[in-house]
C-alpha cells in the first residue's frame, strides 16, 4: 500500500472527531521477505504481509489508544469506539495531548530504493546460501553454522490528526545475519555477525563474513581472566552498543520522572571533554534518517552531549509539555503502539585516536571487546549500575593475547562516560541506525578468576 | 533504547501476554471465522505441490492495558490482532506465509505463497480433511474482558498509593496491569483440528528510591494464566510494600564483590538461573545443529546427582501454561534431567518428525506472524531434602542472592549471565550487607556440577518473557533455596 493510500485511511478517521476532540491516527503497511537456510538449503522461507493501526483520542484532557493488526475496515471502525472508551476511564490530565505542528520543516531524506525490487526470491537465497558457505570454508576451525539469514523489506507509514498534520514516509531495508560454530576438541565457540542497508547491493558482505568467523575462531581456547581493572577497546559495534544504552538514559520521559541518574544536569560536565553526541536523523547518510518523527513532526539535529557537557534531552510532545521544553521531534512508535520519546539516529563526533588498530596499540592491560552479554539484565538506567558478560582478547603491552570468556566488566553508565580514554577517527554507518568511532574506557572491573 | 543481543534471553515479568477460558467446542475458534470446510480446501491447496506437511495457524489477540506512572493514568490501552500463518514443508524446506485477512480468498493466496517456497515436494497430491479434537482450556473465573475498566484504573491506582506511603524515600512508582486472551486454531495435513482459549493476566509495581548514593529500583511483578481473579490469589498492597521496601533497602547496598564466590540462590526467581545455564541448551533445534554443550550427552550425567529439571506445560494457572500448543500438540510434563542424567530433549512437531518420535508440546510461537519452533513452557528443578537455614548457614564467605532479574546464554559455549536484582553477602554463615546490582557469569555445564545443596522451599518465580530469535513468548520458572560452590560474580568491588 503507498503512503497516499495509507493517509487517506487515516484521514477518514480523523475527520469522525466529534466536537473538541483530538485525534491522531498511524498507519503502516509492509511487505517482506525473510530466508534461513542451513546446510546449503532453504530452512525457511516467509513471506509476509503486515498491516498495523493506533488510533490515539483525547476528549476533556482524558487520553485513550486502541490499536489493531489490520486495515479491515470493520477492525478500523471499531478502533474510534474502543479507543473513545479508553479515554473515558482515564484522567484528566493537562499535558495530554497529540504533537501540534511547529513549523519546522522536515528534511527530504530518501529512504526507498527501488533496487531492492531487483532481486528474485532466488537471489535472496542465493545470497543466504553464499553468505553461510563462505562461512563455512573460510577457516578449518569453523565446524558450522547455526543460521544464516537474509531479510528485506518495504514500508510505509502514514499519521494525519485534528492539528492538521499529515506526513507520510517509505522506506526499505535489507540485511542479512550469521552465526558461526567453531571448535577445536576443546569448549565450542561461537561469532555472530550481521549488517544491514536500505537495499542488498549496500551490504557488506565481506565484512559480516570476516566478523563471524574470526569472532568464533579467535575465542577458541578461552579462559577465565583474573580480576582486575582494566581498559576495554569497543570497535564502532560495541561502542554504539555501549552509547545507545547510556543515550536512553537521556530520554525527556526519564528526566521528567527522576529516572535517570542524568536528570537535572544540563551544563555540568558528565563525559571526557573529547566526547560529542547527539540524534541526528537529517543526515542522509546515517540508517537511521527519517524525516518524521512518530508524531508526524520534522526530524531535526537534538545535541545531548557536547565535549563532555550535556546540552539537552530528547523529548516527544507529552513529555516534552511536561518539561517544559516542548518536542524535539523525538517520538518514535509502531503504527500499533503508543508514541515515546527515542533517539533515531545516534551521532557520535569522530575522535582523533586513529583506527582500531592504533587504540589496541596504545592499551598495556585491556580487553578487546568481542561481545557484550546480558545487556537487559545487567544494566540498571536508574541507578546506572553497569555490569555485563564480555567475550574477547586480553592487550597486553599494546598486543593482543589470549582470548577470555565468563567474565564480566563492572561500572556504572556515569563513571564510563567520564572514563573515556581514546576516541577513534574511524567512525562508521551502521545498520543499527548509530554512527560512531571506537573508543576505549578507562578503569573498568574486570572480573573472572580470583585475583 | 535499542538494545542487540546474541543469545537466547530471558526478560522477566514482560509485558502481557496470553488468557484462557472455559471449554468450548473445537473447532468453532476462531469464532467460525475460518469453517472446517474452508481449512480443507486451503490446506488441500497447501498440499498441491506434493509437499510432507501443511498447517494453518489462526490467532485473534486482545489485550488490555493500564499504565500508571509518576502519579499518573498514563494511558489506558486496547488492542486486537487476528490473523492466519500457513507453513508448508517440504523435505527439509519450511515455506511461511501470513495474512491478516482470515477470508478464504487470502488463505488460498497464503497457502499458495507458502506452497511455493517450500518449492513444492515429492509427494503425491492429496486431499486433506480435518477432524476436531476435544480440548480443554483453562478455567477462567473472571474474565478480565468483564471486569470494568474503573476497576483496573483503580488496582494501580492502589499500587502507587501504597507504595509512595511505605517510606518517604520513595520518589517514583509505576504500576502497570495487563491482560491478554487469546483463540488459537490449528489444522494440519495430518487431519488434526484443535483449537485454545488462553487468556493471561499481569500486574507489575517498579519503584524508585532516592538516597545520599543516588537512586536504587525494587519491583515485583505477577503473571497467571488466570482472570481477574489473580487478585484473590495476591495482595496488591503486599506487591506495592515488597517492590518499596526492595528499593528502600538497596539505598544502603555497597558494590557487589567481583571474583569466584559461593552463592546461595533463594526459592522463585531462581529459575533463571536453570533456564539459561541448561534449558535453552536442552532445545532440540540447537542440539540438532551442534549449536548446544549438551548435544550427544543423553543418558550421561550432565549435573550434580541432586539436580531433577522438569519442564512442564500442564501447570494450571502458571505463567507458561496452555492445553495446546502452537503446533495443536497438548501440553506435558517433560522430565529433561533425572536425579542429575541427561534424559531427554525438548521438542517440537518438526524436529521430532526428523528424528521419528513424538513431540514433547513444546512448539510455540509468538503469534501467527512467526514460524513456531523449541521454546520452554514452565521449566523447574525439583525440591530437595535441606533446610534453607542449613545451606545458608554452612557458608563461610559468599553471597545470597534474593531475586534474580533476566538472563542471557550462548549455547554453543555453555556461558551465560544472570542480573541479582537483590542480594547480600554472607558472612560465617550470616545473611549480612546489601549489594548493589550486578550479574553473575558461569558455564552451564559447570554449574549444574557445582550445585552441593537443594532446599525443600520450591517456589515458582515471577512471570518472564523469553526471547529466542526475535520472538518473545511467556515462560515460568521455578527453584526451591540452592548453593553453588563456585560462581563469578560481576561486580566493582575488588
Amino acid at each position: 500500500m503507498s503512503p497516499d493510500e495509507l493517509l487517506a485511511i487515516a484521514s477518514r478517521l480523523v475527520d469522525k472527531a466529534e466536537g473538541d476532540e483530538q485525534i491522531e491516527v498511524a498507519c503502516s503497511h509492509g511487505v517482506s521477505t525473510s530466508v534461513r537456510v542451513y546446510d546449503g538449503a532453504v530452512e525457511s522461507l516467509t513471506q509476509a504481509e503486515d498491516q498495523g493501526i493506533g488510533v490515539r483520542i483525547l476528549r476533556g484532557g482524558r487520553e485513550g489508544f486502541a490499536s489493531a493488526g489490520t486495515l479491515d475496515p470493520d477492525v478500523v471502525d471499531r478502533l474510534l469506539i474502543d479507543a473513545r472508551d479508553n479515554a473515558s476511564f482515564a484522567e484528566v490530565d493537562p499535558d495530554a495531548g497529540i504533537a501540534e505542528a511547529d513549523g519546522v520543516d522536515a528534511v527530504d531524506v530518501d529512504l526507498w530504493r527501488e533496487g531492492i525490487f531487483n532481486h528474485s526470491v532466488q537471489d535472496k537465497i542465493d545470497l543466504a546460501i553464499e553468505l553461510e558457505r563462505r562461512v563455512k570454508t573460510a577457516d578449518t576451525r569453523i565446524t558450522g553454522v547455526r543460521t544464516a539469514t537474509y531479510g528485506d523489506g518495504a514500508s510505509a507509514f502514514a499519521l494525519a490528526s485534528t492539528n492538521g498534520i499529515r506526513a507520510s514516509t517509505r522506506a526499505t531495508s535489507a540485511g542479512v545475519g550469521v552465526q558461526a560454530l567453531a571448535d577445536d576438541g576443546g569448549q565450542a565457540q561461537t561469532g555472530y555477525a550481521g549488517d544491514g542497508a536500505r537495499e542488498p547491493a549496500d551490504i557488506d558482505l565481506d565484512g559480516v563474513v570476516e566478523r563471524a568467523v574470526s569472532h568464533a575462531v579467535d575465542l577458541l581456547g578461552s579462559t577465565k581472566p583474573a580480576s582486575r581493572k582494566v581498559k576495554l577497546v569497543l570497535d564502532p559495534r560495541l561502542s554504539a552498543t555501549v552509547l545507545s544504552v547510556i543515550s536512553g538514559t537521556l530520554s525527556g520521559g526519564r528526566v521528567i520522572k527522576g529516572r535517570t541518574p542524568f536528570a537535572d544536569r544540563v551544563g555540568e560536565t558528565i563525559a571526557h571533554p573529547s566526547l560529542s553526541f547527539g540524534d541526528d536523523p537529517t543526515d542522509p547518510d546515517s540508517l537511521g534518517a527519517d524525516s518524521h518523527d512518530g508524531e508526524g513532526l520534522a526530524c531535526r539535529r537534538v545535541p545531548l552531549v557536547e565535549e563532555g557537557v550535556l546540552k539537552g534531552y530528547y523529548w516527544d510532545s507529552y513529555t516534552g509539555r511536561r518539561g517544559g521544553t516542548g518536542s524535539t521531534g523525538s517520538a518514535q512508535r509502531g503504527a500499533r503502539g503508543l508514541p515515546g520519546p527515542g533517539i533515531h539516529a545516534l551521532s557520535v563526533q569522530n575522535g582523533s585516536a586513529g583506527s582500531l588498530d592504533e587504540l589496541i596499540a596504545g592499551v598495556d592491560d585491556g580487553v578487546f571487546v568481542f561481545s557484550l552479554a546480558g545487556l537487559h539484565s545487567g544494566v540498571n538506567a536508574v541507578s546506572g549500575d553497569l555490569s555485563l558478560g564480555v567475550e574477547g582478547r586480553i592487550i597486553r603491552n599494546g598486543e593482543l593475547a589470549e582470548p577470555i570468556g565468563e567474565a564480566t566488566v563492572g561500572s556504572t553508565l556515569q563513571r564510563l562516560l567520564l572514563d573515556i580514554d581514546a576516541i577513534g577517527s574511524d567512525r562508521e554507518h551502521l545498520s543499527n541506525g548509530v554512527s560512531t568511532p571506537s573508543l576505549v574506557i578507562g578503569d573498568v572491573m574486570l572480573s573472572g578468576a580470583a585475583a | 533504547m535499542r538494545i542487540g543481543f546474541k543469545g537466547d534471553r530471558l526478560i522477566p515479568g514482560t509485558a502481557f501476554s496470553t488468557r484462557a477460558s472455559n471449554p468450548i467446542p473445537s473447532g468453532r475458534y476462531p469464532e467460525g471465522v475460518i469453517d472446517q470446510q474452508t481449512l480443507n480446501r486451503v490446506l488441500t491447496a497447501a498440499m498441491a505441490g506434493g509437499a510432507d506437511f501443511a498447517e494453518v495457524f489462526a490467532e485473534d489477540q486482545e489485550r488490555n492495558s493500564v499504565n500508571l506512572d509518576d502519579g499518573r493514568i498514563e494511558n489506558l490501552a486496547s488492542s486486537r490482532d487476528r490473523g492466519a500463518g500457513i507453513r508448508v514443508i517440504a523435505g527439509e524446506t519450511t515455506g511461511f506465509a501470513h495474512t491478516a485477512d482470515l477470508g478464504e480468498a487470502s488463505l488460498l493466496k497464503a497457502a499458495k505463497a507458502a506452497a511455493d517456497a517450500a518449492k513444492g515436494g515429492s509427494g503425491n497430491p492429496r486431499a486433506i480433511e480435518v477432524e476436531p479434537v476435544s480440548v480443554t482450556s483453562a478455567t477462567i473465573e473472571v474474565r478480565p474482558g468483564d471486569v470494568d475498566k474503573a476497576t483496573k484504573v483503580e488496582t494501580v491506582q492502589r499500587a502507587d498509593q501504597v507504595a509512595r506511603d511505605h517510606h518517604k524515600s520513595i520518589t517514583q512508582v509505576s504500576a502497570n496491569y495487563g491482560d491478554n486472551r487469546r483463540r488459537i486454531l490449528v489444522a494440519n495435513s495430518d487431519g488434526l483440528l484443535s483449537s485454545d482459549d488462553q487468556t493471561r493476566t499481569n500486574f507489575s509495581v517498579n519503584c524508585v528510591a532516592s538516597g545520599d548514593a543516588g537512586l536504587q529500583t525494587g519491583r515485583e511483578s505477577i503473571g497467571h494464566t488466570m482472570g481477574f481473579e489473580i487478585f484473590d490469589r495476591y495482595s496488591v498492597e503486599d506487591l506495592a510494600t515488597s517492590a518499596a521496601a526492595r528499593a528502600v533497602s538497596k539505598l544502603e547496598a555497597r558494590p557487589a564483590p567481583s571474583g569466584t564466590h559461593t552463592v546461595v540462590i533463594g526459592p522463585g526467581s531462581g529459575g533463571v538461573l536453570f533456564h539459561e545455564a541448561c534449558g535453552h541448551g536442552l532445545e532440540a533445534d540447537l542440539i540438532r545443529k551442534g549449536a548446544s554443550t549438551f548435544a550427544g550427552r543423553l543418558g550421561k550425567q550432565v549435573a550434580s546427582e541432586l539436580v531433577t529439571l522438569i519442564d512442564d506445560g500442564t501447570m494450571p494457572g502458571e505463567w507458561g501454561h496452555f492445553a495446546i500448543d502452537d503446533e495443536g500438540q497438548p501440553g506435558a510434563r517433560n522430565v529433561l534431567i533425572e536425579d542429575g542424567i541427561l534424559v531427554d530433549y525438548m521438542w517440537d512437531s518438526i524436529r521430532a518428525r526428523e528424528e521419528g518420535r513424538a513431540s514433547t508440546g513444546n512448539g510455540r510461537r509468538q503469534s501467527y506472524r512467526h514460524l513456531p519452533m523449541v521454546r520452554m513452557t514452565n521449566t523447574y528443578l525439583a525440591g530437595g531434602q535441606s533446610d534453607p537455614a542449613d545451606i545458608i548457614a554452612g557458608v563461610e564467605q559468599g553471597v545470597y542472592v534474593a531475586r534474580l532479574g533476566g538472563g542471557q546464554v550462548n549455547t554453543t559455549s555453555g556461558d551465560f549471565v544472570f542480573g541479582m536484582t537483590e542480594a547480600y553477602l554472607i558472612e560465617d554463615g550470616q545473611i549480612t550487607a546489601p549489594l548493589r546490582e550486578g550479574q553473575l557469569i558461569g558455564n552451564g555445564p559447570n554449574v549444574l556440577e557445582a550445585i552441593d545443596a537443594i532446599g525443600n522451599d520450591f517456589e515458582m518465580g515471577p512471570p518472564g518473557t523469553c526471547g529466542k530469535d526475535g520472538q518473545g513468548v511467556a515462560v515460568g520458572d521455578g527453584v526451591p533455596t540452592l548453593r553453588v560452590t563456585e560462581m563469578t560474580i560481576g561486580g566493582t568491588a575488588a
